[in-house]
Protein backbone atom coordinates (compact mmCIF):
# COMPACT_ATOMS: atom_id res chain seq x y z
CA UNK A 1 0.00 0.00 0.00
CA UNK A 2 2.65 2.35 0.90
CA UNK A 3 4.77 1.58 -1.76
CA UNK A 4 2.14 2.32 -4.48
CA UNK A 5 1.25 5.58 -3.14
CA UNK A 6 4.77 6.86 -2.78
CA UNK A 7 5.56 5.55 -6.66
CA UNK A 8 2.47 7.01 -7.88
CA UNK A 9 2.36 10.58 -6.55
CA UNK A 10 5.77 11.15 -7.08
CA UNK A 11 6.10 9.95 -10.55
CA UNK A 12 8.82 12.48 -11.34
CA UNK A 13 11.04 11.47 -8.34
CA UNK A 14 14.43 12.84 -7.35
CA UNK A 15 16.95 10.26 -6.54
CA UNK A 16 16.12 8.56 -3.30
CA UNK A 17 17.88 10.75 -0.30
CA UNK A 18 18.64 9.13 2.90
CA UNK A 19 17.19 12.35 5.06
CA UNK A 20 13.75 13.93 4.06
CA UNK A 21 12.37 17.21 4.15
CA UNK A 22 10.28 18.60 6.58
CA UNK A 23 6.50 17.77 5.00
CA UNK A 24 6.65 14.11 5.05
CA UNK A 25 6.33 11.36 7.74
CA UNK A 26 9.67 10.67 7.64
CA UNK A 27 10.89 13.61 8.40
CA UNK A 28 8.30 14.49 11.08
CA UNK A 29 9.56 10.91 12.34
CA UNK A 30 12.79 11.77 12.03
CA UNK A 31 12.53 14.81 14.00
CA UNK A 32 10.23 13.60 16.73
CA UNK A 33 13.23 11.12 17.73
CA UNK A 34 15.65 13.83 17.97
CA UNK A 35 13.38 15.57 19.73
CA UNK A 36 12.57 12.79 22.50
CA UNK A 37 16.15 12.35 22.84
CA UNK A 38 17.01 15.83 23.34
CA UNK A 39 14.34 16.85 25.37
CA UNK A 40 14.07 13.88 28.18
CA UNK A 41 17.47 14.25 29.12
CA UNK A 42 16.87 18.08 29.57
CA UNK A 43 13.49 17.54 31.45
CA UNK A 44 15.02 15.12 33.80
CA UNK A 45 18.11 17.15 34.21
CA UNK A 46 16.19 20.37 35.68
CA UNK A 47 14.03 18.32 37.74
CA UNK A 48 17.01 16.76 39.00
CA UNK A 49 17.75 12.78 37.70
CA UNK A 50 20.93 12.93 36.49
CA UNK A 51 20.85 9.06 35.83
CA UNK A 52 18.26 9.97 32.92
CA UNK A 53 20.54 12.13 31.17
CA UNK A 54 23.26 9.71 31.09
CA UNK A 55 20.98 7.07 30.18
CA UNK A 56 20.24 9.46 27.45
CA UNK A 57 23.83 9.85 26.47
CA UNK A 58 24.21 5.95 26.70
CA UNK A 59 21.19 5.88 24.16
CA UNK A 60 22.84 8.95 22.02
CA UNK A 61 26.08 6.92 21.69
CA UNK A 62 24.90 3.76 21.19
CA UNK A 63 22.77 5.26 18.32
CA UNK A 64 25.89 6.76 16.92
CA UNK A 65 27.99 3.59 17.09
CA UNK A 66 25.21 1.67 15.52
CA UNK A 67 24.85 4.61 12.78
CA UNK A 68 28.61 3.78 11.84
CA UNK A 69 27.80 -0.20 11.86
CA UNK A 70 24.20 0.69 9.52
CA UNK A 71 26.68 2.37 7.04
CA UNK A 72 29.05 -1.32 6.57
CA UNK A 73 25.28 -3.51 7.04
CA UNK A 74 22.61 -1.46 5.99
CA UNK A 75 24.08 1.06 2.81
CA UNK A 76 27.03 -1.48 2.26
CA UNK A 77 25.73 -4.59 2.87
CA UNK A 78 28.45 -5.64 4.51
CA UNK A 79 27.40 -7.57 7.66
CA UNK A 80 30.05 -6.93 9.79
CA UNK A 81 29.90 -8.96 13.31
CA UNK A 82 33.06 -7.21 14.60
CA UNK A 83 31.96 -3.49 15.30
CA UNK A 84 33.39 -4.11 18.83
CA UNK A 85 37.02 -4.04 17.56
CA UNK A 86 36.14 -0.26 16.63
CA UNK A 87 33.80 0.67 19.70
CA UNK A 88 36.20 -1.01 22.14
CA UNK A 89 39.02 0.34 20.42
CA UNK A 90 37.85 3.88 20.38
CA UNK A 91 37.11 3.25 24.31
CA UNK A 92 40.85 2.01 25.10
CA UNK A 93 42.51 5.33 22.85
CA UNK A 94 40.33 7.48 25.63
CA UNK A 95 41.22 5.27 28.63
CA UNK A 96 44.92 4.64 27.35
CA UNK A 97 45.26 8.48 26.37
CA UNK A 98 43.83 9.50 29.99
CA UNK A 99 45.63 7.27 32.00
CA UNK A 100 49.48 8.31 30.31
CA UNK A 101 47.94 11.63 31.31
CA UNK A 102 47.66 11.07 34.71
CA UNK A 103 50.89 9.31 35.26
CA UNK A 104 52.37 11.79 33.17
CA UNK A 105 54.23 8.79 31.10
CA UNK A 106 54.09 8.54 27.10
CA UNK A 107 51.64 6.15 25.71
CA UNK A 108 54.59 5.25 23.17
CA UNK A 109 58.59 6.02 23.77
CA UNK A 110 60.22 4.92 21.21
CA UNK A 111 60.53 5.73 17.69
CA UNK A 112 58.96 8.76 18.09
CA UNK A 113 57.29 10.13 21.97
CA UNK A 114 53.40 10.25 21.80
CA UNK A 115 52.47 11.79 25.25
CA UNK A 116 49.05 10.68 27.02
CA UNK A 117 46.43 13.86 26.69
CA UNK A 118 43.22 14.38 28.66
CA UNK A 119 41.88 16.51 25.76
CA UNK A 120 38.38 15.20 24.30
CA UNK A 121 39.77 16.92 20.95
CA UNK A 122 43.25 15.04 20.80
CA UNK A 123 41.51 11.74 21.69
CA UNK A 124 38.63 11.95 19.40
CA UNK A 125 41.24 12.43 16.76
CA UNK A 126 43.69 9.13 17.86
CA UNK A 127 40.22 7.42 18.34
CA UNK A 128 39.02 7.65 14.88
CA UNK A 129 42.26 7.34 13.00
CA UNK A 130 43.63 4.62 15.05
CA UNK A 131 40.25 2.51 14.14
CA UNK A 132 40.37 3.79 10.81
CA UNK A 133 43.84 2.01 10.47
CA UNK A 134 42.79 -1.15 12.49
CA UNK A 135 39.81 -1.65 9.82
CA UNK A 136 41.66 -0.91 7.03
CA UNK A 137 43.63 -4.20 7.77
CA UNK A 138 40.44 -6.30 9.31
CA UNK A 139 38.45 -5.11 5.88
CA UNK A 140 41.12 -5.48 3.58
CA UNK A 141 41.27 -8.87 4.47
CA UNK A 142 37.59 -9.58 5.54
CA UNK A 143 36.38 -8.48 2.18
CA UNK A 144 37.92 -11.01 0.31
CA UNK A 145 35.17 -12.73 1.20
CA UNK A 146 31.61 -12.42 1.10
CA UNK A 147 28.16 -14.00 3.05
CA UNK A 148 28.96 -16.22 6.11
CA UNK A 149 32.30 -16.06 5.52
CA UNK A 150 32.63 -12.38 6.38
CA UNK A 151 30.42 -12.06 9.09
CA UNK A 152 33.02 -15.02 10.95
CA UNK A 153 36.06 -12.91 9.51
CA UNK A 154 35.28 -10.01 11.11
CA UNK A 155 33.71 -12.01 14.21
CA UNK A 156 36.93 -13.53 14.42
CA UNK A 157 39.35 -10.21 13.89
CA UNK A 158 37.38 -8.96 17.05
CA UNK A 159 37.90 -11.63 18.74
CA UNK A 160 41.33 -11.32 18.29
CA UNK A 161 41.48 -7.92 19.61
CA UNK A 162 39.05 -8.87 22.87
CA UNK A 163 41.67 -11.50 24.21
CA UNK A 164 44.35 -9.51 23.54
CA UNK A 165 43.08 -6.25 25.60
CA UNK A 166 41.66 -8.90 27.70
CA UNK A 167 45.41 -10.23 28.72
CA UNK A 168 47.59 -7.16 28.81
CA UNK A 169 47.94 -6.32 31.96
CA UNK A 170 49.16 -2.79 31.72
CA UNK A 171 45.79 -1.49 31.07
CA UNK A 172 44.05 -3.66 33.45
CA UNK A 173 43.43 -6.70 31.70
CA UNK A 174 40.02 -8.24 32.09
CA UNK A 175 39.16 -5.59 35.07
CA UNK A 176 39.60 -3.19 32.41
CA UNK A 177 40.93 0.41 33.19
CA UNK A 178 38.87 3.69 35.03
CA UNK A 179 39.25 7.08 33.86
CA UNK A 180 39.62 9.13 36.89
CA UNK A 181 38.25 12.32 35.76
CA UNK A 182 36.62 12.61 32.64
CA UNK A 183 38.22 13.69 29.51
CA UNK A 184 38.35 17.40 28.94
CA UNK A 185 37.19 20.36 26.44
CA UNK A 186 38.60 23.63 26.34
CA UNK A 187 36.26 25.65 27.78
CA UNK A 188 33.98 23.14 28.44
CA UNK A 189 32.57 21.37 31.45
CA UNK A 190 32.56 18.24 30.77
CA UNK A 191 32.06 17.02 34.00
CA UNK A 192 28.10 18.43 33.71
CA UNK A 193 26.27 15.49 32.61
CA UNK A 194 23.97 17.96 30.73
CA UNK A 195 26.57 19.03 28.44
CA UNK A 196 28.22 16.07 27.93
CA UNK A 197 25.15 14.57 26.64
CA UNK A 198 24.61 17.51 23.99
CA UNK A 199 28.20 16.96 23.49
CA UNK A 200 27.22 13.47 22.91
CA UNK A 201 24.02 14.19 20.99
CA UNK A 202 26.49 16.79 18.98
CA UNK A 203 28.78 13.55 17.97
CA UNK A 204 24.98 11.70 16.94
CA UNK A 205 24.28 15.12 14.68
CA UNK A 206 27.46 14.90 13.17
CA UNK A 207 27.22 11.25 11.88
CA UNK A 208 24.13 11.03 10.54
CA UNK A 209 24.54 14.35 8.43
CA UNK A 210 28.28 12.84 7.38
CA UNK A 211 26.20 9.25 6.73
CA UNK A 212 23.36 11.30 4.69
CA UNK A 213 25.74 13.34 2.70
CA UNK A 214 28.11 10.48 1.71
CA UNK A 215 25.06 8.48 0.72
CA UNK A 216 23.88 10.97 -1.79
CA UNK A 217 27.30 11.58 -3.52
CA UNK A 218 28.87 10.15 -6.07
CA UNK A 219 30.79 7.35 -3.59
CA UNK A 220 27.44 6.47 -2.16
CA UNK A 221 25.98 5.59 -5.55
CA UNK A 222 28.73 3.41 -6.10
CA UNK A 223 28.58 2.04 -2.96
CA UNK A 224 24.59 0.94 -3.18
CA UNK A 225 25.72 -0.05 -6.69
CA UNK A 226 28.37 -2.37 -4.64
CA UNK A 227 25.30 -3.92 -2.58
CA UNK A 228 22.56 -4.24 -4.95
CA UNK A 229 24.41 -5.29 -8.27
CA UNK A 230 28.67 -5.67 -8.05
CA UNK A 231 28.43 -7.23 -11.53
CA UNK A 232 26.29 -4.03 -12.55
CA UNK A 233 29.46 -1.93 -10.57
CA UNK A 234 32.38 -3.91 -12.45
CA UNK A 235 30.61 -4.10 -15.88
CA UNK A 236 30.61 -0.03 -15.31
CA UNK A 237 34.37 -0.21 -14.73
CA UNK A 238 34.08 0.40 -11.03
CA UNK A 239 35.85 -2.35 -9.10
CA UNK A 240 33.58 -2.72 -5.89
CA UNK A 241 36.38 -3.61 -3.61
CA UNK A 242 37.75 -0.46 -3.03
CA UNK A 243 34.67 1.07 -2.75
CA UNK A 244 33.58 -1.19 -0.13
CA UNK A 245 37.14 -0.92 1.83
CA UNK A 246 36.57 2.95 2.25
CA UNK A 247 33.13 2.29 3.53
CA UNK A 248 34.18 -0.44 6.01
CA UNK A 249 36.48 2.00 7.28
CA UNK A 250 34.93 4.91 7.40
CA UNK A 251 32.16 3.19 9.45
CA UNK A 252 34.78 2.06 11.90
CA UNK A 253 35.68 5.10 12.42
CA UNK A 254 32.15 7.01 13.10
CA UNK A 255 31.82 3.72 15.73
CA UNK A 256 35.36 4.40 17.04
CA UNK A 257 34.51 7.99 17.71
CA UNK A 258 31.47 7.02 19.92
CA UNK A 259 33.36 3.92 21.42
CA UNK A 260 36.03 7.15 22.99
CA UNK A 261 32.72 8.94 24.13
CA UNK A 262 31.24 5.81 25.67
CA UNK A 263 34.68 4.99 27.74
CA UNK A 264 34.24 8.96 29.19
CA UNK A 265 30.57 8.88 29.96
CA UNK A 266 31.54 5.64 31.60
CA UNK A 267 34.80 6.25 33.14
CA UNK A 268 35.47 3.10 32.61
CA UNK A 269 37.02 0.98 29.80
CA UNK A 270 37.36 -2.66 29.92
CA UNK A 271 37.46 -5.55 27.52
CA UNK A 272 33.32 -5.90 27.37
CA UNK A 273 33.49 -2.95 25.50
CA UNK A 274 35.16 -5.08 22.78
CA UNK A 275 33.46 -8.50 23.16
CA UNK A 276 31.13 -10.50 20.53
CA UNK A 277 28.52 -9.42 23.17
CA UNK A 278 28.37 -5.53 22.14
CA UNK A 279 29.08 -6.13 18.38
CA UNK A 280 25.94 -8.61 18.54
CA UNK A 281 23.50 -5.55 20.49
CA UNK A 282 24.84 -3.06 17.96
CA UNK A 283 23.49 -5.33 15.00
CA UNK A 284 20.37 -6.17 17.00
CA UNK A 285 19.95 -2.04 17.00
CA UNK A 286 20.37 -1.72 13.63
CA UNK A 287 18.23 -4.82 12.48
CA UNK A 288 15.37 -3.04 15.23
CA UNK A 289 15.84 0.17 13.80
CA UNK A 290 15.23 -0.36 9.82
CA UNK A 291 18.44 -2.13 8.11
CA UNK A 292 20.16 1.06 5.93
CA UNK A 293 17.14 3.57 6.96
CA UNK A 294 19.21 6.36 8.17
CA UNK A 295 17.16 6.82 11.74
CA UNK A 296 16.87 3.46 12.39
CA UNK A 297 19.52 3.07 14.90
CA UNK A 298 18.73 5.80 16.78
CA UNK A 299 15.08 3.86 16.42
CA UNK A 300 17.26 0.85 17.48
CA UNK A 301 18.80 2.14 20.56
CA UNK A 302 15.75 3.95 21.73
CA UNK A 303 13.76 0.84 22.16
CA UNK A 304 16.79 -1.05 23.23
CA UNK A 305 17.87 0.82 26.09
CA UNK A 306 14.12 1.43 27.10
CA UNK A 307 13.90 -2.80 27.24
CA UNK A 308 16.93 -3.19 29.14
CA UNK A 309 16.11 0.05 31.80
CA UNK A 310 12.14 -0.58 32.22
CA UNK A 311 12.36 -5.09 31.35
CA UNK A 312 16.11 -5.00 33.09
CA UNK A 313 14.18 -3.55 36.45
CA UNK A 314 11.34 -6.53 36.45
CA UNK A 315 13.47 -9.29 35.57
CA UNK A 316 16.91 -9.52 34.90
CA UNK A 317 15.80 -12.36 32.12
CA UNK A 318 14.88 -9.18 30.29
CA UNK A 319 16.96 -10.44 27.10
CA UNK A 320 14.39 -13.49 26.24
CA UNK A 321 11.78 -10.59 25.64
CA UNK A 322 14.31 -8.60 23.67
CA UNK A 323 14.33 -11.55 21.88
CA UNK A 324 11.29 -11.92 21.08
CA UNK A 325 10.87 -8.13 20.09
CA UNK A 326 13.82 -8.73 17.44
CA UNK A 327 12.12 -12.16 15.95
CA UNK A 328 8.36 -10.41 15.58
CA UNK A 329 10.56 -7.52 13.92
CA UNK A 330 12.45 -9.99 11.51
CA UNK A 331 9.33 -11.97 10.72
CA UNK A 332 6.56 -9.39 10.22
CA UNK A 333 8.48 -6.05 9.93
CA UNK A 334 11.32 -6.34 7.62
CA UNK A 335 12.21 -2.78 7.65
CA UNK A 336 12.12 -1.99 11.52
CA UNK A 337 10.86 0.70 13.46
CA UNK A 338 11.69 2.82 11.14
CA UNK A 339 9.52 1.06 8.09
CA UNK A 340 7.16 0.82 10.87
CA UNK A 341 7.27 4.74 11.85
CA UNK A 342 7.84 6.13 8.22
CA UNK A 343 6.92 3.63 5.71
CA UNK A 344 8.95 1.93 3.31
CA UNK A 345 11.67 4.02 1.29
CA UNK A 346 13.40 2.67 -1.96
CA UNK A 347 17.27 2.07 -1.64
CA UNK B 1 43.61 -7.64 -38.98
CA UNK B 2 45.45 -4.81 -38.00
CA UNK B 3 42.34 -2.74 -38.12
CA UNK B 4 40.53 -4.63 -35.94
CA UNK B 5 38.90 -3.25 -32.88
CA UNK B 6 38.02 -6.41 -30.92
CA UNK B 7 40.38 -9.90 -31.96
CA UNK B 8 40.21 -12.89 -30.50
CA UNK B 9 43.44 -14.80 -31.30
CA UNK B 10 43.59 -18.70 -30.81
CA UNK B 11 41.47 -18.97 -27.42
CA UNK B 12 40.87 -22.44 -25.65
CA UNK B 13 39.58 -23.11 -22.54
CA UNK B 14 38.59 -26.49 -21.03
CA UNK B 15 36.48 -27.79 -17.74
CA UNK B 16 37.77 -30.62 -17.23
CA UNK B 17 37.27 -32.90 -19.84
CA UNK B 18 34.99 -30.92 -21.70
CA UNK B 19 36.66 -28.63 -24.30
CA UNK B 20 34.31 -25.23 -23.93
CA UNK B 21 36.48 -22.86 -26.29
CA UNK B 22 38.41 -24.98 -28.94
CA UNK B 23 40.90 -22.43 -31.12
CA UNK B 24 38.60 -19.68 -31.35
CA UNK B 25 39.90 -16.71 -33.25
CA UNK B 26 37.76 -13.76 -34.70
CA UNK B 27 37.87 -10.24 -34.96
CA UNK B 28 35.30 -7.18 -34.73
CA UNK B 29 35.98 -4.38 -37.08
CA UNK B 30 34.61 -0.67 -37.18
CA UNK B 31 31.12 -0.01 -37.98
CA UNK B 32 30.11 -3.65 -38.17
CA UNK B 33 27.86 -6.12 -36.92
CA UNK B 34 29.75 -9.52 -36.15
CA UNK B 35 27.21 -12.16 -34.76
CA UNK B 36 28.12 -15.21 -33.11
CA UNK B 37 25.89 -17.87 -33.31
CA UNK B 38 25.50 -21.50 -32.14
CA UNK B 39 23.33 -23.75 -30.46
CA UNK B 40 22.77 -24.40 -26.88
CA UNK B 41 25.59 -25.82 -25.48
CA UNK B 42 27.97 -24.72 -28.48
CA UNK B 43 30.12 -22.62 -25.49
CA UNK B 44 28.77 -19.12 -26.17
CA UNK B 45 28.58 -18.22 -22.53
CA UNK B 46 31.84 -19.22 -21.71
CA UNK B 47 33.37 -17.11 -25.00
CA UNK B 48 31.70 -14.00 -23.77
CA UNK B 49 32.55 -14.38 -20.63
CA UNK B 50 36.53 -14.18 -21.22
CA UNK B 51 36.31 -11.45 -23.87
CA UNK B 52 34.45 -9.37 -20.40
CA UNK B 53 37.09 -11.17 -18.19
CA UNK B 54 35.15 -12.71 -15.55
CA UNK B 55 36.68 -16.14 -16.83
CA UNK B 56 40.62 -16.61 -17.84
CA UNK B 57 41.00 -18.75 -20.82
CA UNK B 58 43.65 -21.21 -20.60
CA UNK B 59 45.46 -20.72 -23.82
CA UNK B 60 44.87 -17.59 -26.53
CA UNK B 61 44.98 -13.74 -26.58
CA UNK B 62 42.02 -10.90 -26.58
CA UNK B 63 43.10 -7.72 -28.14
CA UNK B 64 41.26 -4.12 -27.55
CA UNK B 65 42.32 -1.97 -29.93
CA UNK B 66 45.55 -3.39 -30.23
CA UNK B 67 46.00 -3.86 -26.31
CA UNK B 68 46.31 -7.05 -25.03
CA UNK B 69 43.37 -6.95 -22.28
CA UNK B 70 43.79 -11.05 -21.85
CA UNK B 71 44.60 -10.87 -18.08
CA UNK B 72 42.83 -7.74 -17.29
CA UNK B 73 39.85 -8.16 -14.90
CA UNK B 74 36.46 -6.66 -15.55
CA UNK B 75 36.36 -3.25 -14.12
CA UNK B 76 39.61 -2.71 -16.42
CA UNK B 77 38.27 -4.25 -19.00
CA UNK B 78 35.49 -1.74 -19.22
CA UNK B 79 37.50 1.47 -18.64
CA UNK B 80 39.23 0.58 -21.87
CA UNK B 81 36.42 0.74 -23.82
CA UNK B 82 34.41 -2.62 -23.15
CA UNK B 83 30.79 -2.16 -22.69
CA UNK B 84 28.50 -5.18 -22.71
CA UNK B 85 24.87 -6.20 -21.89
CA UNK B 86 23.92 -9.24 -20.10
CA UNK B 87 21.76 -12.52 -21.26
CA UNK B 88 19.96 -11.90 -17.66
CA UNK B 89 19.82 -8.68 -17.28
CA UNK B 90 21.60 -7.28 -14.55
CA UNK B 91 20.56 -3.79 -13.32
CA UNK B 92 19.79 -2.87 -9.68
CA UNK B 93 15.78 -2.98 -9.36
CA UNK B 94 15.15 -0.84 -6.88
CA UNK B 95 16.46 1.92 -8.72
CA UNK B 96 15.51 4.28 -10.84
CA UNK B 97 16.32 3.85 -14.51
CA UNK B 98 18.78 7.18 -14.65
CA UNK B 99 19.84 5.80 -11.27
CA UNK B 100 21.44 2.72 -13.39
CA UNK B 101 22.73 4.67 -16.48
CA UNK B 102 24.18 7.43 -14.13
CA UNK B 103 26.37 4.78 -12.53
CA UNK B 104 27.99 4.23 -16.06
CA UNK B 105 28.67 7.94 -16.26
CA UNK B 106 30.41 7.92 -13.13
CA UNK B 107 32.61 5.18 -14.08
CA UNK B 108 33.35 7.30 -17.31
CA UNK B 109 34.50 10.04 -15.73
CA UNK B 110 36.43 7.85 -13.22
CA UNK B 111 35.70 9.85 -10.12
CA UNK B 112 33.62 7.59 -7.52
CA UNK B 113 35.99 8.71 -4.02
CA UNK B 114 33.58 11.87 -4.00
CA UNK B 115 32.27 11.84 -0.61
CA UNK B 116 30.44 15.20 -0.84
CA UNK B 117 28.11 16.38 -3.79
CA UNK B 118 24.89 15.33 -4.38
CA UNK B 119 24.47 13.30 -7.59
CA UNK B 120 21.06 14.22 -8.22
CA UNK B 121 21.77 17.57 -8.74
CA UNK B 122 25.22 17.16 -10.21
CA UNK B 123 24.60 17.75 -14.37
CA UNK B 124 27.74 16.60 -15.58
CA UNK B 125 26.55 12.91 -14.21
CA UNK B 126 22.68 13.75 -15.44
CA UNK B 127 22.91 15.12 -18.64
CA UNK B 128 25.37 12.20 -20.48
CA UNK B 129 23.27 9.91 -18.45
CA UNK B 130 19.85 10.97 -20.18
CA UNK B 131 21.68 11.58 -23.66
CA UNK B 132 22.15 7.89 -23.62
CA UNK B 133 19.00 7.05 -22.51
CA UNK B 134 17.81 9.33 -25.09
CA UNK B 135 19.44 7.39 -27.82
CA UNK B 136 17.47 4.16 -26.71
CA UNK B 137 14.40 6.03 -26.48
CA UNK B 138 14.24 5.92 -22.94
CA UNK B 139 13.79 9.39 -21.59
CA UNK B 140 10.31 8.90 -20.30
CA UNK B 141 11.04 6.35 -18.04
CA UNK B 142 13.99 8.06 -16.53
CA UNK B 143 12.14 7.80 -13.23
CA UNK B 144 10.99 4.74 -13.31
CA UNK B 145 12.19 2.10 -11.06
CA UNK B 146 13.78 -0.87 -12.83
CA UNK B 147 11.73 -3.47 -11.20
CA UNK B 148 8.54 -1.95 -12.86
CA UNK B 149 9.75 -2.59 -16.17
CA UNK B 150 8.79 -4.57 -18.73
CA UNK B 151 11.66 -7.49 -20.14
CA UNK B 152 11.82 -5.64 -23.46
CA UNK B 153 12.73 -1.96 -21.87
CA UNK B 154 15.36 -3.64 -19.20
CA UNK B 155 16.66 -4.47 -22.00
CA UNK B 156 17.30 -1.35 -23.83
CA UNK B 157 18.31 0.37 -20.37
CA UNK B 158 21.17 -2.71 -20.38
CA UNK B 159 22.41 -0.87 -23.98
CA UNK B 160 21.61 2.37 -22.50
CA UNK B 161 23.71 1.72 -19.43
CA UNK B 162 26.56 0.09 -22.06
CA UNK B 163 26.40 3.18 -24.43
CA UNK B 164 26.44 5.73 -21.53
CA UNK B 165 30.69 3.97 -20.85
CA UNK B 166 31.09 5.77 -24.79
CA UNK B 167 32.55 2.20 -25.24
CA UNK B 168 34.80 1.35 -28.25
CA UNK B 169 33.43 -2.31 -28.64
CA UNK B 170 29.75 -3.33 -27.59
CA UNK B 171 29.13 -7.12 -26.35
CA UNK B 172 25.81 -7.53 -26.31
CA UNK B 173 25.00 -11.10 -24.96
CA UNK B 174 21.60 -12.45 -26.62
CA UNK B 175 19.70 -8.66 -26.17
CA UNK B 176 16.41 -9.96 -27.84
CA UNK B 177 15.76 -12.99 -25.66
CA UNK B 178 12.51 -12.68 -24.50
CA UNK B 179 11.54 -10.36 -26.41
CA UNK B 180 8.02 -10.46 -28.06
CA UNK B 181 8.10 -9.99 -32.06
CA UNK B 182 7.32 -6.10 -31.41
CA UNK B 183 9.79 -5.83 -28.77
CA UNK B 184 12.34 -7.56 -31.02
CA UNK B 185 11.75 -5.36 -34.02
CA UNK B 186 12.17 -2.44 -31.88
CA UNK B 187 15.66 -3.35 -30.38
CA UNK B 188 16.81 -4.36 -34.39
CA UNK B 189 15.88 -1.09 -35.41
CA UNK B 190 17.77 1.06 -32.59
CA UNK B 191 20.92 -1.74 -32.94
CA UNK B 192 21.04 -0.73 -36.60
CA UNK B 193 21.49 2.50 -35.99
CA UNK B 194 24.10 2.15 -33.39
CA UNK B 195 26.69 -0.16 -35.49
CA UNK B 196 28.28 3.14 -37.63
CA UNK B 197 29.33 4.30 -33.70
CA UNK B 198 30.24 1.71 -32.03
CA UNK B 199 30.79 -2.11 -33.27
CA UNK B 200 28.84 -4.33 -31.96
CA UNK B 201 29.45 -8.58 -30.99
CA UNK B 202 26.14 -9.77 -30.99
CA UNK B 203 25.73 -13.24 -29.46
CA UNK B 204 22.25 -14.03 -30.52
CA UNK B 205 19.45 -16.63 -30.91
CA UNK B 206 16.78 -14.22 -33.13
CA UNK B 207 17.74 -15.59 -36.57
CA UNK B 208 15.25 -12.58 -38.40
CA UNK B 209 17.48 -10.29 -35.89
CA UNK B 210 20.92 -12.17 -36.83
CA UNK B 211 20.26 -12.16 -40.48
CA UNK B 212 19.08 -8.52 -40.61
CA UNK B 213 21.53 -7.28 -38.71
CA UNK B 214 25.07 -8.72 -39.04
CA UNK B 215 27.61 -7.64 -41.83
CA UNK B 216 29.41 -11.43 -40.78
CA UNK B 217 28.47 -14.24 -39.02
CA UNK B 218 30.48 -16.75 -36.84
CA UNK B 219 29.36 -19.79 -35.97
CA UNK B 220 29.94 -21.82 -32.93
CA UNK B 221 29.46 -25.50 -32.57
CA UNK B 222 30.80 -27.66 -29.92
CA UNK B 223 33.30 -24.69 -28.50
CA UNK B 224 34.79 -24.11 -31.99
CA UNK B 225 34.04 -22.08 -35.17
CA UNK B 226 32.84 -24.14 -38.00
CA UNK B 227 31.92 -21.43 -40.28
CA UNK B 228 32.33 -17.58 -40.83
CA UNK B 229 31.30 -15.39 -43.75
CA UNK B 230 28.09 -13.07 -44.56
CA UNK B 231 24.49 -14.15 -44.03
CA UNK B 232 24.10 -15.13 -47.46
CA UNK B 233 27.26 -17.44 -46.94
CA UNK B 234 25.85 -18.49 -43.87
CA UNK B 235 22.46 -19.40 -44.85
CA UNK B 236 23.75 -21.80 -47.25
CA UNK B 237 26.32 -23.79 -45.77
CA UNK B 238 25.58 -27.35 -45.14
CA UNK B 239 27.33 -27.92 -41.82
CA UNK B 240 25.59 -24.95 -40.60
CA UNK B 241 22.21 -25.69 -41.38
CA UNK B 242 22.76 -29.56 -40.37
CA UNK B 243 24.62 -28.13 -36.73
CA UNK B 244 22.47 -24.87 -36.45
CA UNK B 245 19.46 -24.43 -38.75
CA UNK B 246 18.07 -27.98 -38.00
CA UNK B 247 17.70 -29.17 -41.53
Amino acid sequence: MIKSTTSSLAPHRELPAPTASWHDRKGLVQIGLLAVLLLAPLAAYFLGHVYYVNLASRVTLIAMAAVGLNLAIGYGGMVSFGHAAYFGLGGYVAGISAYHAFDLTPVIAWPIAIPGSDSMLAIWLAAIVVCGLLALAIGAVSLRTTGVYFIMITLAFAQMVYYFANSWPTYGGEDGLPIYLRNSLPMVDTQDPLTFFLICFGGLLLSLALTSRIMKSRFGAALTMARLNETRLATAGIAPYPIRLVAFVISAMITGLAGALYADLNGFVSPTMLSWHMSGELMVIVILGGVGRLYGPLAGAILFVMMETLLGGLTEYWKLFLGLVLLGVVLFAKHGVMGWLAGREHP
Amino acid sequence: MSDAVLSLTHLNKRFGALQATRDVSLDLRPGEIHALIGPNGAGKSTLIAQIAGSLKPDSGGIQLAGQEITSLSVAQRARLGLGRSFQVSSLAEPLTVLRNVMIAVQALQGHSFRFWKPVHRDESLLAPARDALARMQLEPRADTPVSELSHGERRQVEVACALALKPRVLLLDEPMAGLGPEGSARLTELLEALKHEVPILLIEHDMDAVFRLADRISVLVAGGVIAHGDSATIRRDPQVREAYLGD
